[in-house]
């Protein structure tokens, strides 16, 4: 066994870009979307600075903990794959040492490794194979054990000759994939507190959607522990762009109206297609562009497709259901990754499932829903829910504001 | 007031009990509750978990809060046997564990499980091929302790964890009730799958401890009932301890940041003072293989209990051995597996510091002893 080396000096992380690449003129705009969401979900940690270049981008630590910094970079849009690495003269020796101490760090018994080397800059006293050679010879000599792996090596020392300096790194860690946040548009999403619509929430910000959340709050009908739920799962979902911003909806009056206007079988299409126009009425007024759901096909009585062919009657704003073909269990593996199942999986009643009649339908007519719907004028109401949304913007967890309750912990 | 028996254990921090009553009072509600009430403290417990997991840096569904770090161990180490003896009846540990460990592979080896029992070396810890040696097929759980209570050893607890991961199905715990906030330690890296703490050891109440066990690895409860816990510990989840316990990790981890150094000058300050005087040999290793809260040592000739009494007049107060044994007046195990010959083993002290004491305590605790010393030995020829 060997002793294990100095903690290891980073100094700052190479990120290596997703899709953008091929993005031709946007690809700016791309980039600097992204340096903005880096920029923004490291906000706690004022020292860094982020250089951001055609190619790659590079957090320079400037003593932050690299670790940390990983772990925020882990959650991000657009970035394909990063490296922590490290910034040397261009003395072998000086690289010798810093491969040394990395390696033994990352070693345990039985490790592979092989050395990458890349002369961007051929005037280097030595060449590639020579370079690959005299690491690889110090790593061998001073780490018992290690073992030379040329096609499968669990160690990869990656080494990069430039005119300015060398670099090394070892890790490639993979990032979230997907664009970077906004460079698709702003859409909102109709948030109950379940396992899916986090996980809807997620997948289109993924693909580069700026998302805000929507949630139906029923005091007393639904408990205060209903809405902590959503909150807790949204700043969940803050941990991917930097932030998140959630609209709660009061929506009592409205639900006991329906109760009293609308036939039981037909209140849960009434109420869907209510919180629709709301949320539409929102995505109006936020200058957004479409309507995301949690939906799947056939899971409940409210997906099934003349339920949403029902509901969807009330908008012509696009509706995007990014799980409507995936599987419950899928969907709670999502769930899981994103760290929003044990929240979801808390067991308060939201306002979904706290009206939902004893035999809903579970193919309503729309001409039906209509013609019922037509006694009452909802407007005033839904315009009335809109004007009295409770905005909250949430930031990454860590980055919580100094509460009363925080002054216990 | 001259306290020296942090590690029997300490006292706590004003803010500690601050909390602690702040929200029995105003949070008094059963976090299972379904009404405002039940929910404020359910918040609260929430955020305890989180703050602990994250002081960890582990997940906050892999904190379970305890009474302490006898049911800690307890819970690991019965909980591992009746999951897991279908696949073995084999557990390897050391020779100087806690009595939490130890009694309970005694009630173990009762039920027809075989502990290997791992000595230790002259410095008080046990080697990694020693315990790998030991692995056999039937093998399910391997636990050690991080730092020894008695004499301050460490243990190479990350090391070991690494070399199991080459064998997943053996579950290894660490209790890490004397090592959290003095020897840092990496629960991911080292590989550890439960990992013990209790709070009254870092300035937190009495009667509060942490359990870490890893994200997908569950073990059958020791406690059954409502289901608190994730079903793991049922009882009322005690909200103000738990919170209590999350603000003194934090606050004793800050400490450990900060004021390490300090106490390593006040540890070498002992150490070099305590050799000096004629007839005390100190049992506690070297610098990097123990940690400077603990120096453990004998004085030749001079009867334990006596000498602490002696202290105890001039308001300086150490201990004998490991306090939850030293009323019964047995030898310390630690101490014998070292090497160290019963009869010193008899009249051995453990000076316990924490993150509060100074540089002008330890002197006067050097010139007490030396007082105290001279005196007896006119007393007792």
């Amino acid at each position: 066994m060997v002793e294990r080396g100095n903690e290891v000096k980073y100094d700052r992380i190479l990120i290596r870009y997703g899709e953008l690449s091929t993005k031709g003129r946007n690809r700016k705009q791309f980039v600097d979307k992204l340096k903005r969401t880096i920029a923004k979900s490291l906000e706690g940690y004022p020292s860094v600075s982020i250089e951001a270049k055609r190619e790659r981008m590079y957090v320079m630590l400037n003593g932050e903990k690299e670790e940390e910094i990983s772990k925020v970079l882990k959650n991000i849009f657009g970035i394909q794959s990063f490296s922590p690495a490290v910034k040397l003269e261009r003395d072998i020796e000086k690289v010798k040492a810093a491969a040394l101490d990395i390696v033994s760090s990352l070693y345990k018994e039985g490790c592979t490794f092989k050395i990458s080397a890349r002369r961007a800059d051929k005037e280097f006293e030595l060449d590639t194979n020579e370079i690959n050679q005299a690491i690889g010879g110090h790593l061998l000599k001073n780490i018992s054990g290690l073992k030379v792996d040329v096609k499968n090596p669990d160690i990869n020392v990656q080494i990069e000759v430039r005119t300015e300096a060398i670099y090394l790194s070892c890790e490639n860690i993979p990032g979230a994939g997907g664009l970077p946040s906004g460079t698709s548009g702003k859409a909102m999403l109709m948030l109950s507190g379940g396992l899916d619509s986090p996980v809807a929430g997620y997948l289109s910000m993924k693909r580069g959607l700026e998302v805000e959340g929507v949630h139906f709050f029923s005091p007393p009908f639904t408990s205060e522990r209903a809405k902590q739920k959503v909150i807790d799962i949204s700043e969940k979902l803050a941990s991917f762009n930097g932030h998140f911003v959630l609209h709660i909806v009061p929506f009592t009056t409205i639900q006991q109206l329906i109760h009293k206007q609308i036939p039981e079988n037909y209140t849960m299409t009434a109420t869907r297609r209510i919180m629709l126009r709301i949320t539409d009425e929102i995505r109006r007024r936020k200058e957004a562009l479409a309507i995301i759901t949690g939906e799947s096909l056939g899971q409940v009585a409210s997906q099934t497709l003349e339920s949403m062919y029902a509901i969807n009657d009330v908008t012509n704003t696009p509706i995007l259901r990014p799980l409507i073909t995936t599987d419950k269990t899928e969907i709670i593996e999502w769930a899981k990754k994103i760290d929003t199942h044990d929240i979801s999986i808390r067991p308060y009643e939201d306002c979904c499932t706290v009206f939902v009649p004893a035999s809903p339908k579970t193919k309503p007519k729309k001409e039906k829903i209509q013609y019922y719907e037509s006694f009452t004028d909802f407007e005033p109401l839904i315009e009335e829910a809109v004007n009295h949304i409770e905005t909250i913007i949430l930031k990454r967890e860590e980055k919580k504001k100094e509460t009363e309750i925080d002054s216990l912990f | 007031m001259i306290y020296l028996d942090n590690s029997a254990t300490t006292k706590p921090f004003p803010e500690v009990i601050e909390s602690f009553t702040t929200v029995s009072q105003k949070y008094f509600g059963n976090p299972s509750s379904i009404h405002r009430i039940g929910m404020e403290s359910e918040k609260l417990l929430i955020q305890a978990r989180e703050q602990i997991a994250g002081l960890l840096e582990v997940k906050s569904n892999e904190v379970f809060f305890t009474s302490g770090g006898t049911e800690g161990n307890n819970t690991v180490l019965k909980g591992i046997a009746r999951s897991y003896k279908s696949r073995g009846n084999h557990i390897i540990t050391t020779t100087i564990e806690h009595d939490s460990i130890h009694k309970v592979m005694e009630q173990l080896e009762d039920d027809g499980f075989t502990i290997s029992y791992v000595p230790v070396d002259e410095f008080g810890q046990v080697s990694i091929e020693d315990i790998i040696k030991n692995i056999r097929k039937e093998t399910i759980l391997v636990s050690i302790m991080h730092v020894n209570n008695e004499i301050g050893s460490i243990q190479p607890v990350e090391e070991i964890g690494k070399r199991l991961t080459n064998y997943p199905n053996i579950f290894f715990h660490v209790d890490g009730v004397q090592g959290i906030g003095k020897k840092a330690i990496s629960i991911n890296k080292a590989n550890i799958d439960a990992y013990t703490i209790s709070a009254h050891k870092f300035h937190g109440l009495k009667g509060n401890g942490v359990l870490y066990i890893k994200e997908g690895k569950r073990i059958e409860p020791l406690l059954a009932g409502g289901g608190q816990e994730n079903t793991f510990r049922s009882g009322t989840e005690n909200v103000a301890g738990a919170v209590a316990t999350a603000k003194a990790l934090r606050m004793q981890l800050q400490n450990q940041k900060e004021k390490l150094p300090t106490l390593k000058q006040l540890n070498v300050y002992l150490r070099e003072e305590l050799a000096m005087i004629e007839g005390i040999s100190i049992h506690t290793p070297a610098a990097e293989k123990s940690v400077p809260h603990i120096v453990n040592f004998s004085i030749e000739g001079i009867k334990a209990e006596v000498f602490v009494h002696a202290l105890e007049e001039r308001d300086i107060y150490i201990s004998t051995t490991s306090a939850c044994s030293s009323k019964t007046n047995k030898i310390s195990k630690t101490l014998l597996g070292i090497g160290v010959p019963e009869q010193l083993a008899e009249s051995s002290f453990r000076i316990s510091l924490s993150y509060e004491n100074t540089i002008e305590e330890m002197e006067s605790v050097i010139a007490a002893i030396k007082d105290i010393q001279e005196w007896l030995r006119g007393v007792m020829k």
